[in-house]
C-alpha cells in the first residue's frame, strides 16, 4: 500500500531523511519509532504529498508521490502532530467542509459527519469546539478529520503525543478498529509494541531495523523495543538526540 | 464549485461572529462620525468625497489585514489539512478571498446605508458601481495578504501589515484628496492602484464616469500581479 525506495530529504544540504526504503502492505498498522528529529515527521510530509522528496520514489495507495500527488490525496487520510482545528471552529463544520473537499456531496457530508463522530464515541458533539474538549477527545476528533472520507491508508503523526496515559489507552482502542491500513509515527515504545503490526525504527534519518515488535525483539535477543533500540543504535531511545 | 464550498464554509464561520462584521465598519464609521462633519464643513470636500475616501479604508482594513485569519489556520495545522485533501490550491485560495470580497460588501453596504443617513447624496447606479470596483480591487488585495502573511508568517505579519495600511491608505488619497501634494507624493499617490480607486469612486458617486478608464487598468493589472502570486505562495511546500 505504501513503497518507498531510496526516499531522501535535504533541508539547504542537511539530509533529514536518507535514502528510506518501506513497504508498507494493506491492512496492517506500521509504526514508525525513532527519537524527536529522527525524520519521522519528514517522511510522513512526503508521503502525505506536503514535502517534495529531494530524491528518490514512493508510491502510496498505487499513486506515486511526485507524479500524481491528487492521486495520492484522494486515498490517504492524515492526522498532525498537535491537532488539525483552530480551537473556535466547530467540529461538525470542519467535517462536513472536510469530506466535501474529498467530493462528497453537502448531503453525504452531513451523513458522515454523524456517522464518523458516532463511530469515534463523539456523537452530539458537532457543535463543539476542540476548547471545549478533552484532550483524549480533541484527538478523536482530529482522527474524524483523517477518517471522514474513508481513506485507504491513514497517516497519523504521532497521535498520543501530549496525552495522559489512560486517554493514550482509550485512543489506542480506537486506532486499532479503524480497519484501514494505517502508518503511524511515534516516539512512544509502548505505543509501537502495543499498536502496531510492524515497526520501522529511523534514526538519523536512516531506518534501522524494522520488523515485527516480537520478531524484533527475538532477532536482537531484547525483552522491549527499547533493548531493540539501543541495540542497534547504541542509545537508548530516552536519551536519543532530539 | 470547490472555491465556492470554501469560501460558504469561511462565511458561515465569520457571520456567526457578528460582532467581526460590526466591527469592520466600526473604525470607519468612527470616521464618519467625528471626522465627516469636520471635513464637509471645513470646505475640504462634500460627504460624496469622504465617504469614497471610507470605502478604501474600509477594503484596505477588511481585505488587506484578512492574512491574520490565515495565520491562525497555519498555526493550528487547519492550512495543512486542507493541503492533503484533492482540492487544488488555487481553489482553496480562490475561496478564502471570495469569503473576504462577500465580507467586504457586507460592511461597505451597511457603512453606505450609515452615510447616506449622515448626508450622503450620491447617484446610486455610481455607488453601485463605485461598490462592485471596490469589491473586484480587493479580490487582489485580500489574495496578497494572504501571500505576505504566509511569507512572513506568525510573528511579523501583524506589525508588518498593521503598519503597511497606512501609507498605502495615506496615498490612496482616501482622507484628504491628493490635488494640493507634492509632486513626489502625487507620483507614488499614482503608482498605486487604490489612488484610481478611490478618484474613479469620487466620480462615479457624483455620477461621472471620469476617471474610471485608469481606475479599471489598475485594477486589472493589481489582480494580474496578485492572484498568479498568491497561486504560486499557495502552492508551494511548507508555505
Amino acid at each position: 500500500m505504501i513503497t518507498a525506495r531510496a526516499l531522501t530529504r535535504t533541508f539547504q544540504g542537511v539530509p533529514a531523511v536518507r535514502a528510506v526504503d518501506l513497504d508498507v502492505h494493506e491492512g496492517e498498522i506500521c509504526g514508525f519509532l525513532g527519537p524527536n528529529g529522527a525524520g519521522k515527521t519528514t517522511t510522513l510530509r512526503m508521503l502525505t504529498t506536503l514535502l517534495r522528496p529531494t530524491s528518490g520514489t514512493a508510491t502510496v495507495a498505487g499513486h506515486d508521490l511526485v507524479a500524481d500527488p491528487s492521486g495520492v490525496r484522494r486515498s490517504i487520510g492524515y492526522v498532525a502532530q498537535g491537532g488539525m482545528f483552530t480551537p473556535v471552529s466547530r467540529i461538525g463544520d470542519e467535517l462536513r467542509l472536510q469530506a466535501r473537499l474529498h467530493g462528497h456531496s453537502a448531503r453525504e457530508a452531513r451523513r458522515r459527519t454523524g456517522e464518523v463522530l458516532e463511530r469515534l464515541d463523539l456523537g452530539g458533539f458537532e457543535q463543539r469546539t476542540p476548547a471545549s474538549l478533552s484532550g483524549g477527545q480533541a484527538r478523536r476528533a482530529d482522527l474524524a478529520l483523517g477518517l471522514i472520507h474513508t481513506p485507504r491508508v491513514l497517516f497519523l503523526d504521532e497521535p498520543t503525543n501530549g496525552l495522559d496515559p489512560r486517554a493514550r489507552a482509550e485512543l489506542w482502542t480506537y486506532i486499532r478498529g479503524l480497519q484501514t491500513t494505517i502508518f503511524l509515527s511515534t516516539h512512544y515504545l509502548d505505543e509501537a509494541d502495543a499498536l502496531c503490526d510492524r515497526v520501522l525504527i529511523i534514526d538519523d534519518g536512516r531506518i534501522v531495523a524494522a520488523g515485527s515488535p516480537a520478531d524484533l525483539k527475538r532477532d536482537h535477543a531484547a525483552a522491549t523495543l527499547d533493548e531493540v533500540f539501543l541495540t542497534v543504535t547504541g542509545r537508548p531511545l530516552e536519551g536519543a538526540a532530539a | 464549485m470547490t472555491a465556492f464550498v470554501v469560501a460558504a464554509h469561511y462565511l458561515r464561520e465569520t457571520f456567526r461572529n457578528r460582532f467581526v462584521i460590526v466591527f469592520g465598519v466600526v473604525q470607519p464609521g468612527l470616521y464618519l462620525v467625528f471626522f465627516g462633519p469636520v471635513f464637509t464643513g471645513s470646505g475640504v470636500g462634500s460627504w460624496d468625497v469622504l465617504v469614497p475616501g471610507l470605502l478604501m479604508q474600509l477594503a484596505l482594513l477588511t481585505c488587506g489585514l484578512t492574512g491574520f485569519n490565515i495565520v491562525f489556520d497555519h498555526r493550528f495545522g487547519v492550512l495543512e489539512r486542507l493541503r492533503v485533501t484533492p482540492a487544488s490550491r488555487f481553489a482553496l485560495l480562490v475561496g478564502r478571498v471570495m469569503k473576504d470580497a462577500v465580507l467586504l460588501l457586507v460592511q461597505a453596504t451597511a457603512l453606505l446605508v450609515l452615510a447616506v443617513a449622515f448626508g450622503l447624496r450620491a447617484s446610486v447606479p455610481g455607488m453601485v458601481a463605485g461598490l462592485a470596483l471596490v469589491i473586484v480591487m480587493a479580490l487582489g488585495l485580500a489574495a496578497l495578504s494572504y501571500v505576505a502573511a504566509l511569507t512572513l508568517g506568525d510573528e511579523l505579519f501583524p506589525p508588518v501589515a498593521g503598519t503597511a495600511v497606512v501609507p498605502l491608505l495615506l496615498l490612496s488619497g482616501a482622507l484628504l484628496p491628493m490635488e494640493g501634494a507634492p509632486a513626489w507624493l502625487d507620483v507614488a499617490s499614482q503608482a498605486t492602484p487604490f489612488r484610481h480607486v478611490v478618484d474613479a469612486l469620487r466620480a462615479l458617486f457624483a455620477g461621472s464616469a471620469d476617471g474610471l478608464g485608469p481606475a479599471v487598468i489598475g485594477v486589472v493589472l493589481f489582480l494580474a500581479v496578485a492572484l498568479p502570486l498568491a497561486t504560486h505562495v499557495f502552492g508551494r511546500e511548507n508555505a
